[in-house]
């Protein structure tokens, strides 16, 4: 029943997937480039982003098809829907990845040590980027609540690094233009959580009709 | 009619409670309660043969002169029991029927506007002239036949011939309206034609509409009961059933899932 329809909605969600994938990689490539203070790599997380902004596209344009063609209603209008505003997400989560790629390009990260929370940070960011989208396809809506606690700790890093660049700043360690550099990089980290975070709003909408406790129907 | 709009309408138009209707040994109707408010549009939804339409005809008691038919529960309008509180033809001078077929009398325009109110006693001219003028303004379809009054209704378009059966309903002043599937025979821009028009006459009168057509139901509906085997899974708000509806029988059947 309704065969090319569910075959699209599949296509949704195995599209969703890999954009999530190449997201995830994206702050993981990025991550472990500042950590090698790898160029190269950085570059290569820099050229990714385009596919994800292909990708975005790609998969507005099959929601805008499936409520053209389909006229979805019910858990499919909310999963259409949900998918819709989940790519804005993803496609800036992309965009901050090359952000923090072209700061490990451009500036001094190649040179010396790197707070390792950054590392961790990165980690937890991209875990919460591929747990919202699993959530998603999943309909896991336990696992979309944690992605959104996951966001504290996120936050709790970018804190933490914070205080240790301003106390190595007051001690007179290190360099100044460095110290800015990591800040930056953990503050896209923290915009990535914050992203992963509305991705997992959404998931949690298309489960039960409920966004950030609001009915928007 | 001047009444209707003095007084604010609210609350329920129709109170049934515990609905069970029988065709010889089948259960057509299984225990429905239900409460349809006044000035709403109700759409009734369902895969064919789940009673919808059997429902729609307890209404006005179209099912009375079916054979071998039992029907219990009672079915209340504005408090009053309309199988035992009610003569049926006080009942379908309050409520008024348009069907999936469009079906004017082999009469001109104006005759069939004023044959109802013919039969309740109006034989002044030009009463008659000004209920049939009104009508046809409400169905909203008087700038087209204005001048075409005596000419028989059979030359019509279908959409103009479902107007007018809309006018004719119109014509003897009831509070409610049943619609069978009134568009399914009809255009697109005839469809979108009558479905403007329930919005509109949702202001003085309450609507009832079976209809196949979910997108119809998501457009013109306030509330929407989904009627499966003679039972109502589920009734409410039409958008909240159709962006997050709370049997899963009902989600199946909408987003085409049924079966």
């Amino acid at each position: 029943m309704r065969d090319q329809y569910e075959k699209q909605l599949k296509q949704l969600k195995e599209e969703l997937v890999r954009m999530g994938e190449l997201c995830e990689k994206a702050i993981g490539e990025a991550a472990k480039a500042l950590d090698e203070g790898n160029l190269k790599r950085a570059k290569e997380v820099m050229e990714a982003d385009g596919e994800i902004d292909r990708m975005e596209k790609d998969i507005e344009s099959l929601c805008l098809k499936l409520l053209l063609q389909q006229q979805p209603v019910a858990g499919d209008l909310r999963q259409i829907s949900a998918a819709l505003k989940m790519i804005t997400d993803m496609e800036r989560i992309g965009d901050q990845a090359a952000d923090i790629a072209e700061i490990i390009q451009s500036g001094k990260m190649t040179e010396g040590k790197v707070l390792a929370e950054i590392g961790k940070m990165a980690r937890s960011a991209a875990g919460m980027v591929n747990q919202s989208v699993s959530a998603y396809v999943k309909g896991d809506r336990e696992l979309a609540k944690r992605v959104i606690a996951e966001d504290d700790i996120v936050d709790r890093f970018f804190d933490q690094i914070k205080d240790e660049l301003i106390s190595s700043i007051a001690a007179g360690r290190g360099d100044g233009s460095r110290a800015i550099d990591q800040i930056m990089i953990a503050k896209y980290l923290e915009r990535i959580g914050d992203h992963a975070t509305n991705i997992a709003e959404w998931v949690e909408y298309s489960i039960t009709g409920i966004h950030q406790s609001e009915e928007l129907l | 009619m001047e009444d209707k709009i003095a007084i604010p309408q609210n609350g329920n138009q129709f109170d049934i409670s515990a609905l069970n209707l029988y065709y010889g040994n089948f259960h057509a109707l299984k225990q429905i309660d239900m409460k349809i408010e006044k000035n709403k549009i109700t759409a009734l939804i369902g895969p064919s043969g789940c009673g919808k339409s059997t429902f729609l005809k307890t209404l006005n008691r179209m099912n009375d002169l079916v054979e071998n038919v039992r029907i219990e529960g009672t079915i209340r309008m504005d408090g009053r029991d309309i199988y035992r509180d009610m003569d049926s033809i006080e009942l379908r001078h309050r409520v008024g029927m348009v069907f999936q077929q469009p079906n004017p009398f082999p009469k001109s325009v104006y005759d069939n506007v004023a044959y109802g109110p013919r039969i309740h006693g109006i034989r002044r001219k030009h009463q008659l002239d000004e209920i049939v003028e009104r009508s046809l303004r409400q169905a909203a379809i008087w700038d087209e036949l204005k001048d075409r009054l005596h000419k028989s209704a059979m030359g019509l378009s279908g959409g103009q011939q479902q107007r007018l059966c809309i006018a004719r309903t119109l014509a003897v002043e009831p509070d409610i309206i049943l619609m069978d599937e009134p568009t399914s025979a009809l255009d697109p821009i005839s469809t979108s034609k009558i479905e403007d028009l329930a919005l509109e006459l949702k202001k003085n009168y309450t609507i009832i509409i079976v209809t196949h057509n979910m997108q119809q139901a998501v457009r013109v509906s306030d509330d929407t009961a989904f009627f499966l085997l003679g039972e109502v899974v589920e009734k409410g708000n039409t958008e909240k059933l159709f962006s997050l509806p709370s049997d899963s029988r009902t989600e199946d059947y909408i987003t085409g899932r049924f079966g």
